[in-house]
């Protein structure tokens, strides 16, 4: 991807940070380089062949993006890292343009954190070392069939029998469930509602676990699948955290989460104007340049005005966490405008460029695929204003 | 052997360099820089030297010292010299253009000071593609120098440096105190880990002013005229072979 030059690139359109210093661009400029040369020029081919090949695992673990963030003991870098190192990284991803890619590597970025917050000393050291080197996966399984958003009513149950759980259920939509080796689940171990959920760690290929594939609009390098469990045996110190007990450690790596889907939405908005900007400088219309008629002009204007209102909100977001807040109403709403401000952009995008948008192979149009999972996953637009308005006290 | 990098910040190498419109020289107002490519390279090797890879035994350079000539932010420059792995840091501050003599008199001047084994650089700079400071430091200092290294074995107090050349493979021995310049296929940079980034941080960067150096860096040639190079024009389809040759002779060349 040799960058354009012009008030419109993906560099020019990041406004300076206030938070951000020598330690993030050196990050930015690293990771860059690593994005060029090891990703950027496979990943129209990964997203047509719905995989990431596992050598890319080994290469992102060796080079440090899977264990940014993460406390050295178990592998990871922690050390000076920040909420904006972390706003770096999902930047630099979205870069690609390509949401899958992303979405397989770092697909641990949702499993892992409940086993580090509340599971064993034995379970972080055998599960995150190989995780953060690129040798394992793990995926985070709480959707069901029958229970999505409201995860307090969900019915895979696991029955204690001795020295082991017995699981039985399903789960849904489960991103890397093809290939991971095992799934954070969230199960019920006690009575109806939040308080009856427990977390389990199942090794997915254990006796009982069937997976199916499902095909989707989008993020196609990333799989997805359907998990079935039939009469599964876990054994019972693979519970994370204590039993019913479950419910919070679900609920605590969301604003992590949303913050993160934020970043990339946020920074994919600014792939749409880079590309269209571009396309509309070049392409010649009625005797004059796209980019010469108002109607197209006015596309691009307002696409700049809400990536960048999107980016205060984002940043003022992430400042507010780094100072030990957790503003729950804001990290929903962030999340609702980086989605929909993606949403204006990828339309937007796909308007001015045309055909030239429509066909594979091109950012805007996987992105404009990536825009739903976007707007409805790590909860949707719905849920996160019902949320917000409840933390309102409305 | 303590081994100097000399690193400069350079119009990023992705991006499309565009001339003023003035004629006058590159438009750099508000674009990405980085460290010249080259010297990256050379870095690389200095590392190396030190952790041990690329052939080297670790212990090879005993510290690695990046040197920058430029503006107050061509201390990121050098920080990514040292999130790579070298040791310390000097900044020369000076703003503008730093000719290459002038750079090679600031070089030899901290070469006094520092007395290392080797001085390795990147063979040119992707922004004015001079080729020179290596060379005229060489010449300054009275050292021996081997430049566009391909490949570098140092054993017996030797400095063993292969160059690629028409038609084939030189190699040079040099003694040391030497000076080398690096070419592109003498090994592939590393990126600089998250960790290292930090570490990175916390290692001293001294500041001088040419000054200090006792060098004047006064330009001494003139940017007549800078432009673009011409726009290349589309081709044009013939239909017959006679068109072809009628056409080849129009443009003379048959």
């Amino acid at each position: 991807m040799p960058a354009p030059t012009g008030a419109l690139t993906f560099d020019a359109l990041r406004p300076p940070s206030p938070f951000m210093g020598e330690t993030h661009r050196a990050w930015r400029d690293s990771l860059r380089k690593f994005i060029e040369r090891e990703l950027a020029p496979h990943v129209t081919e990964w997203d047509e062949a719905g995989h990431v090949p596992r050598d890319v695992f080994l290469k992102a673990g060796a080079f440090g993006l899977l264990g940014a963030g993460f406390p050295e003991q178990y592998g990871g870098w922690s050390e000076g890292f920040d909420r904006f190192h972390g706003i770096v990284t999902s930047e630099e991803l979205a870069r690609l343009g390509a949401g899958g890619v992303s979405a397989a590597l770092m697909i641990h970025g949702i499993g892992l954190p409940p086993i580090l917050a509340i599971g064993t000393e034995e379970m972080k050291q055998r599960i995150a070392p190989p995780v953060l080197r690129g040798e394992m996966q793990i995926s985070l399984a709480i959707t069901e069939p029958d229970a999505g958003s409201d995860v307090a009513n969900l019915t895979t149950r696991a029955e204690r029998r001795g020295e082991a759980y017995i699981v039985n259920g399903a789960k849904m939509y489960i991103t890397g469930g093809m290939t991971s080796h095992y799934a954070t689940t969230a199960v019920r171990t006690g009575g109806a509602g939040a308080g009856g959920v427990s977390l389990l760690l199942i090794d997915l290929s254990a006796k009982g676990v069937t997976r199916t594939p499902l095909k989707k609009q989008g993020w196609w390098a990333s799989d997805t699948a359907a998990l079935y469990f039939d009469d599964v045996e876990v054994p019972a110190d693979h519970l994370i955290g204590a039993e019913n007990q479950g419910f919070a450690g679900i609920m605590r790596n969301f604003n992590g989460e949303r913050l993160g889907m934020a970043s990339g939405a946020t920074a994919s908005a600014r792939v749409c104007i880079e590309d269209a900007a571009a396309w509309a400088q070049q392409r010649q219309t009625f005797g004059k340049r796209l980019a010469d008629h108002q109607v197209i002009r006015h596309k691009i204007a307002e696409m700049v005005q809400r990536v960048n209102a999107t980016t205060a909100y984002l940043e003022h977001c992430a400042w507010r966490v780094t100072q030990g807040e957790t503003p729950v109403a804001d990290l929903c709403l962030l999340k609702v405008q980086a989605t929909q401000t993606l949403e204006f952009c990828a339309r937007e995008a796909t308007q001015i460029m045309g055909g030239a948008g429509y066909m594979r192979g091109s950012r805007i149009e996987r992105i404009y695929r990536e825009v739903r999972v976007n707007a409805i996953g790590g909860g949707s637009e719905e849920i996160m204003r019902d949320l917000a308005a409840r933390q309102l006290g409305l | 052997m303590k081994v100097l990098v000399p690193v400069k910040r350079v119009l990023d190498y992705n991006l499309k360099v565009r001339v003023k419109a003035d004629g006058t020289g590159v438009d750099l107002s508000n674009l990405k820089m980085s460290m010249n490519p080259f010297d990256e390279i050379a870095v690389e090797e200095a590392v190396r030297m030190k952790e041990g890879g690329g052939g080297h035994p670790a212990g090879t350079a005993t510290e690695v010292v990046a040197i920058s000539i430029g503006p107050e932010q061509a201390q990121e420059t050098i920080r990514t010299a040292l999130a790579m792995g070298a040791d310390r840091g000097i900044l020369v501050k000076a703003e503008g253009e730093v000719e290459p003599l002038a750079v090679a008199k600031l070089l030899k001047a901290i070469v006094d000071a520092e007395q290392p084994g080797l001085v390795i650089l990147g063979k040119q700079a992707i922004d004015d593609d001079s080729n020179q400071v290596g060379q005229m430091l060489a010449a300054l200092l009275d050292w021996p120098q081997a430049t566009f290294a391909s490949k570098i074995v140092v054993a017996g107090g030797k400095i063993n440096v292969t160059r690629e050349i028409d038609g084939g493979l030189q190699t040079l021995s040099l003694e040391t105190p030497a000076i080398v310049t690096t070419d592109l296929r003498l090994n592939e940079p590393r990126y600089a880990s998250l960790p290292n980034i930090m570490k990175a941080k916390k290692k001293p960067i001294d500041a001088k002013t040419p000054a200090d150096l006792g060098v004047d860096v006064a330009p001494r040639l003139t940017v007549v005229k800078v432009a673009d190079p011409p726009k290349r024009q589309g081709g044009a389809k013939v239909k017959t072979v006679q068109d072809l040759v009628a056409g080849l002779k129009a443009a003379g060349v048959i």
